[in-house]
């Protein structure tokens, strides 16, 4: 079997080199491109998340497909490469495609998602069959039209740069004036109404927007994987922020960003077509992002889990000896591992593990037989005990559950009940001094609050 | 002869993308149907570049087991990365897509795939790529390879809904019933994936990444406009898909254009006409109802 070879082998020395010219401009043009493809990666990120709040993630797709006709159509009237033809032409094209997408579900049976695969694929076809008909055709400067189908940041003319930064500053511009509004609108679209925003023409503006930045960006990024440069930067800048703001602001440096890089490789290889490289890049901090990012991320997540169970099993430990603890009429308090697992279902790795941490946070000490709680433990112990209880009495009082179906729903609440909610019960619950399986229900200490202020805080917020 | 090896191969495409197609509309999954067109493109040029063979096994293999990867993955950023559905099968499918195209540019020549054939397929070149039956000398020439792949395909697909009959109309029009009935849905969905995996694959030869996404929904979509139950509309689907090829080969003819472009193009006019006339019929009959009204 024959190896594959790159086509143009990577000489590190030579990619260095080229590197460092890319970054003195020698070239004014790389630096315009630069500039061109910074503007463009910032302002259809921060479109495309307008798209994305309304919930149609995918209309750059289909609005990106549904330019080509219009673009190949311009070339077939006008057989001229003007930008500005161009871009007229596939915003025309495009704005069909987006009626037609609002058209089709609202009037016959067809769904949204099949309405917009239906026109993505039916523009496209169009489009591929105008191509091939101008191939056909005896005119000059017919190729190179194709290359918007992948997009080549290398082949842009000194004119296509300077309707790209025209175009991309008017969105941005826009979306400044209208910031308001726009979010408005992109919530709650009805309560806009409501208040008198004409919302069907915003509306327009919007797609307007999102058309124009689309067809722009065809000539860097291309008719295929422009969706994803409308939508890779919002998903990710959502991993990292609530604020719409903060999320626009985010969107566009990850739009700028990737940019950047899918510029530079475009230089180092001119035969590269960008588009892909820009979509590999922003897939790249997307799936970071998704693993890392500080508030939303998968790993945050799951050590909040893992802190969450950990806490849970400690509690529980303190609850079974304080149940331990009670049955000896508050007598004896040392208790070995068997006596805990006779109350409490555990693997013994676990629980010894759990128990080792009580004792780090003095919540036990080691004893005689085993293990017993300080004053510490027994204060927490006393209070979860005290929870669990009230709010088996609540819910057996006030929901007319009975006793036997209360434990397991107070199992679980008890790790989560703040210091309020068990004022409020008690309040709620004035005079039982009992559970409904006839325990007593401990007595909150009047001085713990101001005598261990930290220890409080930690119950409450770990 | 050559003329109607293309024919033949353009029509087993066409009615296998419609009768899986059926399905997608009817679950909402027309987007699925995009996705997965795009990432099979990964999977051929992986499947290529693993094995370095072109034999169908490998490319049904590799494609199958990608497209799969991208109805999963798509899934899996829904539920735990918290996006809506269709944005995470955005992201993934340009993605996978990006790394096809980027892999194809890179081995470019070698891969005997360019950009061009991702997007047109060649169904043009499909009768010159034939495969030998024998030795290469005396072998008997059975047939474009094209031919051959998508009529495996429409076998397995065909074969597929009628035996799964039953089981794929509950589990399209009553999820929850299906479930209550101890029928695996989880095992549909992916089994119905994998039919589109391998009809995309297997018309990724004649028609191209993206154009089947266009035969798998629009005569779907036409056929969902008129058919009054799931039988009809997999006839009428595959009617519809037959009938674009036809019309579709001969307009290519006439303008001399692409005829996969034209086959897609010629679908999505043939449900514009559709349209047209359900509309006019519904104007017609609205203005029959309201002179009746009238009368009485």
């Amino acid at each position: 079997m024959e190896h594959f070879t790159l086509l143009n082998p990577i000489n590190p020395a030579s990619t260095w080199q080229l590197l460092i010219e890319f970054w003195q401009f020698n070239d004014m043009n790389v630096l315009w491109v630069l500039i061109g493809s910074i503007l463009l990666g910032i302002s259809a990120s921060v479109i495309g998340s307008f798209a994305f709040l309304r919930r149609r993630s995918l209309i750059g797709d289909a609005l990106a497909h549904a330019a080509l006709p219009g673009v190949m159509m311009a070339f077939i009237l006008f057989q001229t490469r003007d930008p500005l033809v161009m871009f007229l032409g596939a915003v025309t094209s495009s704005f069909i495609g987006f009626f037609i997408i609002d058209w089709l579900p609202k009037n016959t049976k067809i769904k949204p998602d099949a309405a917009l695969a239906i026109t993505l694929s039916f523009f496209f076809a169009l489009g591929l069959m105008l191509l091939s008909f101008i191939q056909g055709m005896e005119v000059e400067n017919k190729s190179g039209l194709d290359k918007i189908l992948f997009g080549q940041a290398a082949a842009m003319t000194q004119d296509d740069i300077n309707l790209l930064m025209v175009v991309t500053s008017f969105i941005l511009i826009s979306v400044v004036l209208f910031f308001q509004k726009f979010r408005l609108i992109a919530f709650n679209a009805s309560f806009a109404r409501s208040l008198g925003i004409a919302v069907n023409r915003y509306e327009l503006l919007l797609a307007l927007l999102i058309v124009m930045s689309v067809v722009v960006g065809l000539q860097l990024v291309g008719v295929v994987l422009m969706a994803a440069v409308l939508l890779t930067p919002v998903a990710t800048a959502r991993l990292w922020s609530d604020q719409l703001k903060n999320i626009l602001l985010l969107a566009g440096a990850v739009g700028a960003l990737s940019a950047i890089i899918s510029t530079q490789i475009s230089y180092l290889a001119p035969a590269m077509p960008t588009g892909p490289w820009m979509v590999v890049s922003l897939s790249t901090l997307f799936f970071l992002s998704l693993l890392f990012a500080p508030k939303n991320g998968l790993i945050k997540r799951y050590l909040q889990q893992q802190q969450l169970r950990q806490k849970v099993a400690e509690e529980n430990i303190l609850r079974t000896l304080y149940k331990l603890w009670e049955r000896t009429q508050f007598e004896q308090n040392d208790f070995s591992i068997t006596d805990i697992q006779g109350l409490r279902a555990m693997h013994t790795l676990d629980l010894r593990k759990t128990l080792k941490l009580l004792c780090r946070k003095q919540m036990l000490k080691e004893s005689a037989h085993g293990f017993r709680l300080t004053d510490m433990g027994l204060e927490q112990a006393t209070q979860l005990t005290r929870r669990h209880r009230l709010w088996e009495n609540y819910l057996n009082e006030h929901l007319e559950l009975s006793p036997d179906q209360v434990h397991s729903q107070a199992e679980r609440i008890e790790h989560i009940l703040t210091l309020e909610q068990e004022k409020q019960l008690e309040e709620e619950l004035k005079d039982s001094r009992q559970d409904p399986h006839g325990n007593l229900i401990p007595n909150a200490k009047k001085t713990k609050t101001p005598a261990h202020p930290s220890k409080q805080a930690r119950s409450l917020s770990s | 002869m050559n003329d109607i090896w293309i024919i033949a191969t353009a029509s087993l495409v066409a009615i296998s993308s419609a009768l899986v197609g059926v399905f997608l509309i009817l679950r909402r999954q027309a987007l699925m149907g995009d996705a997965i067109s795009h990432s099979v493109l990964l999977g051929i040029v992986l499947a290529y570049l693993i094995t370095d063979s072109r034999s169908l096994t490998v490319m049904l293999i590799g494609a199958v087991f990608i497209g799969l990867l991208t109805a999963w993955l798509s899934d899996t950023l829904h539920k735990v990365g918290k996006l809506q559905s269709d944005a995470s099968i955005g992201i993934v499918f340009t993605l996978f897509f990006a790394i096809g195209v980027i892999l194809v540019s890179l081995y470019a020549g070698q891969v005997d795939l360019d950009q061009e054939c991702v997007l047109y397929g060649e169904i043009a070149f499909v009768p010159f790529d034939t495969i030998i039956w024998g030795s290469t000398e005396n072998g008997v020439d059975i047939g474009p390879r094209a031919f051959w792949a998508i009529g495996i395909v429409f076998l397995i697909v065909l074969t597929s809904i009628v035996v799964g009959f039953e089981r794929l109309k509950t589990v399209t029009f009553h999820p929850s019933l299906a479930l209550s009935l101890g029928i695996n849905v989880v095992f549909w969905h992916y089994f119905l994936m994998t039919l589109v995996s391998m009809t995309t694959v297997a018309s990724f030869d004649a028609v191209g990444a993206i154009l089947v996404v266009a035969l798998l929904v629009i005569p779907a979509s036409s056929a969902y406009l008129v058919a009054s139950s799931l039988k009809s509309m997999l006839w009428i689907a595959a009617a519809y898909g037959q009938a674009s090829v036809l019309i579709g080969y001969a307009m290519a003819f006439w303008l001399d254009s692409s005829i996969s472009a034209s086959i897609a193009v010629m679908a999505g006019l043939l449900m514009l006409i559709t349209i047209i006339v359900l509309e006019v019929q519904k104007k017609v009959f609205g203005k029959q109802v309201k002179a009746a009204l009238k009368a009485s």
